[in-house]
């Protein structure tokens, strides 16, 4: 009996403490929306609870500006992000296998060093990064934000540790038996069995790959190749000639609302891929 | 099958992306309609004059590079050069290339000054200018004063001695500022740069807080309370007693005493900084304001929003320190009250703040098209009588400047109908230019943080020095040495 | 016979499979790295537009960067790195253990879920510049506060030392314990439910289930967080970088290690900049060392050396 009160009082506490945090994600994005329906005037007057009506005004604003070119900067953002995502755990999911599933001389040293380089910033090779691939003539490109994504140590240690659960090895064994080629052994055995934790991770890199700024700032030079962040930050920079927070509102708002339709759109595949791999395991 | 599903999303978006991109980009080059207002305009009033410049240029183009790429901070350059220079047929909807009449065509490539990307993209361009194609090389670039000595630095010889263009300074310019020549020149007097604005100081206040502590909102009689900074403070007393503010921050005086240093912050050739017992009068002194409660305490510095708020009519701010740039860019945008509720008169101490100074690069592949520019905009009377009416800019030609003053064409709205150019030229007289070096935009920023702190009463007074004296060292390695007075 | 040739044709396999991912390391990381140290040991940067250098110094920047504050920034990027982690780990280990238990009945699991990793969305620098404008002295936040009556005077968060910190906590703590919780909740569901039900007969409550079977199971996913969240707090850099416009304030108290790189970038001191990155380098190595070998080195219940059995099985 007193064990299901004790249950019960920990679900209603539960759902307090769930309703409080979603309180507190939604309510940026509340107030992000509310903020970019109001102009620049009306939101240096304060702080508004209900939308106002420069909804229309800030949009155009912000689509018809071709000092920061937002459509184009939201395509190349996707451009970006989408290919980062789908190579890096393609690579990824291909690197861990090769270690998981394979025995060779250079196994354990291969596996030590993407450890090690697991801890490495991204920031301390900035540098180097940028003399390199300015010799190479992809200064400027988006090549660079895309290609350096196959080597990405921390997805590759999910991989990893997803198919030292997940993954038993008999399964290849048992493809093998049946004259399974390894290459299509890997496409068509083992990829299925790894969605779960490639859906997680290709959000995860998606998303990474949407925000980043420090290394687009770095090689992005010309306004048609920018990516999204380095557009907030310009107009964010922008100084007092173009300062008008209802657009740097909108601005926001549109580069949020693109990554948040591939979520959702996403976020159930990720949901019944855990529940299957949940399931199996 | 399933598992291809995520792979089929991302292509998807991908894919989508790629054709929204094909669609926008076909809209995009055939939406060049005469919806510009302002540069068809600009052609028809000021058409004679400069005509014999227009036809230069056709001349001068055979030979030139058919892309004139114009490096600047913000859109205020474009806007100003748009509407007086006659040869510009129409400018693209975004605002990224103007098309001129013999078909040259003016790439605009603006990146923000904030963070130092506009001096970050410039300077790289700059240093890649021998190697560039000639279509890719910066021909004109802007440069404020706080780091215009960085580019008309002789040795490194990125901008072009104005003669070069077959611009002589001593006639063509002889109705500039002498100030803004001087500036502009480098170590051995060679003019590197033009400007078309002067950008005097001076106080701008509200009419209704005037009127409701002091009785009156007559220019001459507040230039009186305002006149220097003993009387000044008195003046702010009063006001206290009433409830108002004298001015938002003290970032907002900084430039009245910053202006007025005696010697460079760091000598030609030298590597030590000089802090100039001016600016430590201005942290004692602020220390002061703040502990008498002259400041709004919302408000801890410029370009925030608590400092744009504050402009607003629901602030209890008297006045501003502002050139005439600030009036236009700066308080119309935030005013939310009825027009006329400002006034302009003398500041405490005249001082100059800002400027946008013409460059030409080394190496342009357009001389004749980058020279019709300068002096279109800073060389012109008749165009900077223009933008004088049109912008409420002071601009750079005295001839012009003292006519405006005594003429009601040049009257503001904004300031309920005043004349403010007679102030501009009264601040103007008595600047005595700051000596200039290529450290100070860092110098001025960073004193401003370090000292920021301990005005507000997080640290005491030497650890703000030395928090300085560090984050100078980060910004320029090169600095060996900061001595204090 | 044939046997032997499989096992040839295997190792090779190996090497293909793992091909990609190191020949991408070597041309964009490892050459940039290797261009980054040897540039430490140079006085190289950029005065104005003229460049100064490279001249060799040795170790001289080493030195001036262990004299400099760099300490204290390590010191400001952990406490900043704790306020959000702390927080981050327990309530994402407390929602993920909610959301699989079945007997929890937590109703719209599916919104929760995906209203708390919205907020991992929102690019860092976009989510700092609404924090500072929301938490500004006239910002909504304070005059909220000032009209309920819990303040009776505005608080100025960005200038004390605790306010600054605090915030970058919170943004840290909400954008990413959302992430935390699905990849936790990735790695329960994934422990075989024969486990869970066992237990159950045993008569194990919920506390002791947590501790004794779940926390165990999903170790190596825990190591992983950790790790990233380790690397992710030593690169902290758009947040407070973005909510104190690069100065750390006040009195450079929310300056992180990658601010102090940033700084150095950005006056393009390539030296200097080179010297933190190898100090950079090393601590990071260090400190997930250590958090490998925690995690990793004691296996209590054979389950690792289990695996590894199994794992050379099948790889014959």
């Amino acid at each position: 009996m007193s064990s299901k009160s004790f249950n019960r009082f920990r679900t209603v506490f539960a759902h307090v403490l769930l309703i409080f945090l979603s309180f507190l994600c939604l309510f940026f994005f509340y107030i992000l929306i509310i903020n970019a329906t109001h102009s620049h005037a009306e939101l240096q007057r304060g702080f508004y609870a209900l939308p106002g009506t420069s909804f229309f005004k800030n949009f155009n604003g912000v689509a018809n500006n071709g000092e920061f070119p937002m459509v184009r900067g939201i395509i190349n953002s996707l451009i970006v992000s989408g290919c980062s995502a789908a190579i890096c755990i393609y690579f990824s999911a291909l690197t861990a296998y090769g270690l998981y599933a394979y025995d060779f001389k250079l196994k354990k040293i291969a596996f030590t060093f993407i450890m090690m380089i697991l801890v490495m910033p991204t920031q301390v090779t900035a540098m180097g990064f940028l003399r390199l691939i300015t010799k190479m003539g992809m200064y400027d490109s988006l090549l660079p934000l895309i290609i350096p994504s196959i080597a990405s140590p921390a997805v590759f240690y999910f991989m990893y540790s997803y198919m030292e659960s997940s993954l038993p090895l008999s399964l290849v064994e048992a493809a093998r038996i049946d004259g399974s080629w390894e290459f299509r052994t890997f496409n068509q055995i083992v990829l299925p069995i790894m969605k779960p934790a490639m859906a997680v991770q290709a959000i995860f890199t998606f998303v990474g790959s949407w925000n980043n700024y420090f290394v687009p700032a770095l090689v992005i030079q010309s306004k048609d190749k920018m990516t999204v962040p380095i557009l907030i930050a310009l107009l964010r920079g922008a100084d007092y000639m173009n300062r008008d927070m209802g657009k740097i509102y909108m601005m926001i708002l549109l580069a949020i609302v693109p990554i948040i339709l591939v979520y959702l759109l996403l976020s159930k595949y990720i949901i019944a891929g855990v529940t299957l791999g949940g399931v199996k395991g | 099958m399933k598992k291809k599903l995520l792979s089929v999303l991302l292509t998807t978006a991908v894919l989508a992306g790629t054709l929204a991109g094909c669609g926008n980009s076909n809209s995009g080059g055939s939406s060049d309609g005469g919806t510009s207002t302002d540069a068809p305009a600009a052609d028809a009033p000021t058409a004679d004059a400069p005509a014999a410049e227009g036809g230069d240029a056709a001349a001068a183009s055979s030979d030139e590079g058919k892309v004139i790429n114009i490096y600047s901070f913000n859109d205020e350059l474009r806007t100003r050069i748009t509407a007086v220079y006659p040869a510009i047929e129409n400018t693209s909807d975004d605002g990224t290339v103007s098309t001129l009449n013999d078909g040259t065509e003016i790439h605009w490539i603006i990146n923000p000054n904030q963070d130092g990307v506009y001096q970050d993209k410039l300077d790289e361009a700059l240093m890649n200018q021998a190697d560039a194609a000639a279509d890719d090389k910066v021909d004109l670039f802007a440069a404020e004063l706080d780091y215009i000595v960085k580019y008309t630095d002789a040795d490194v010889d990125v901008a072009m001695p104005l003669s070069d263009l077959g611009i002589n300074p001593d006639s063509d310019l002889a109705d500039q500022f002498a100030f803004t020549k001087t500036v502009a020149s480098d170590a051995n007097g060679v003019q590197r740069a033009s400007t078309w604005q002067a950008c005097p100081g001076v106080l701008v206040y509200r009419r209704d807080i005037a009127k409701d502590v002091f009785g009156t909102d007559d220019p001459a009689e507040i230039g009186k309370k305002t006149a220097d900074w003993a009387t000044m403070k008195t003046t702010a007393e009063e006001l206290k007693a009433k409830g108002y503010y004298a001015f938002s921050s003290y970032a907002d005086t900084f430039r009245t005493y910053g202006n007025n240093i005696a010697g460079p912050w760091v000598e030609a050739g030298s590597s030590t900084i000089k802090v100039d017992q001016k600016i430590l009068d201005w942290v004692t002194d602020s220390k002061d304001w703040m502990d008498a409660g002259y400041f709004d305490p919302t408000v801890t510095g410029q370009w925030t929003s608590d400092w744009f708020t504050a402009m607003s009519s629901s602030s209890k701010v008297f006045a501003y320190l502002f050139p005439a740039w600030g009036i236009d860019t700066q308080m119309v945008p935030n005013w939310d009250g009825a027009e006329g509720s400002w006034a302009v008169t003398n500041a405490p101490l005249p001082y100059n703040w800002g400027g946008t100074y013409l460059v030409a690069a080394t190496g342009t592949d357009n001389p004749g098209h980058v020279k019709d520019i300068i002096m279109a905009l800073t060389g012109n009377q008749d165009n900077l009588t223009k933008v004088a009416k049109e912008y409420t800019e002071f601009t750079n030609a005295q001839s012009v400047m003292e006519a405006a003053a005594s003429n009601d064409e040049f009257n503001s709205a904004f300031l309920g109908s005043q004349n403010p150019y007679g102030y501009f030229a009264d601040s103007l007289s008595s600047i005595k230019m700051a000596p200039l070096s290529s450290y100070d935009q860092g110098c001025v920023e960073l004193i401003q943080n370090a000292f920021g702190d301990y005005l507000q009463g997080q640290i005491d007074y030497d650890t703000a020095k030395s928090n300085f004296e560090t984050a100078i060292i980060e910004r320029y390695p090169e600095i060996t040495e900061i001595q204090w007075p | 016979m044939q046997k032997k040739r499989k096992l040839v044709n295997y190792a090779k396999w190996g090497y293909i499979f793992i091909l990609p991912f190191f020949a991408s390391f070597l041309i964009f990381s490892l050459i940039p790295l290797v261009d980054t140290i040897r540039y430490s040991f140079y006085e190289y940067f950029r005065s104005g537009i003229k460049e100064i250098g490279p001249n060799f110094i040795g170790m001289a920047n080493y030195a001036s960067l262990i004299e400099s504050d760099m300490l204290k920034y390590a010191g400001n990027t952990l406490i900043l790195w704790l306020i959000g982690f702390i927080p981050q780990i327990v309530i994402a280990l407390t929602l993920a253990s909610w959301f699989v238990d079945v007997r929890m009945k937590i109703r719209c699991q599916q919104f929760f879920k995906v209203v708390i990793y919205l907020p991992n969305l929102i690019m860092a620098s976009a989510f700092a510049m609404l924090f500072f404008t929301l938490f500004s002295k006239s910002g909504p936040v304070n005059s909220i506060l000032m009209s309920l009556g819990v303040i009776s005077e505005v608080i100025d968060f960005m200038r004390t030392a605790l306010g600054v910190r605090s915030l970058v906590g919170t943004m840290n703590f909400l954008m990413w314990f959302g992430n935390t919780t699905i990849m936790l909740m990735a790695a329960i569901m994934g422990i075989s439910p024969d486990i869970f039900e066992a237990s159950e007969i045993d008569g194990c409550n919920s506390m002791q289930r947590f501790f004794r079977i779940t926390l165990p199971l999903i170790r190596p996913i825990l190591a992983y967080t950790l790790i990233t969240s380790i690397i992710g707090g030593l690169q902290m850099f758009d947040v407070p970088q973005i909510l104190t416009n690069g100065q750390g304030n006040p009195d450079r108290t929310s300056m992180t290690l990658i601010m102090f790189l940033n700084s150095h970038l950005r006056s393009k001191n390539y030296g200097m900049a080179g010297a933190l990155s190898v100090y950079l380098f090393i601590v990071s190595g260090i400190l997930c060392f250590i958090v490998y070998k925690i995690t990793n080195d004691n296996d209590p219940d054979g389950s690792k050396a289990a695996a590894k059995a199994k794992k050379k099985r099948g790889g014959r």
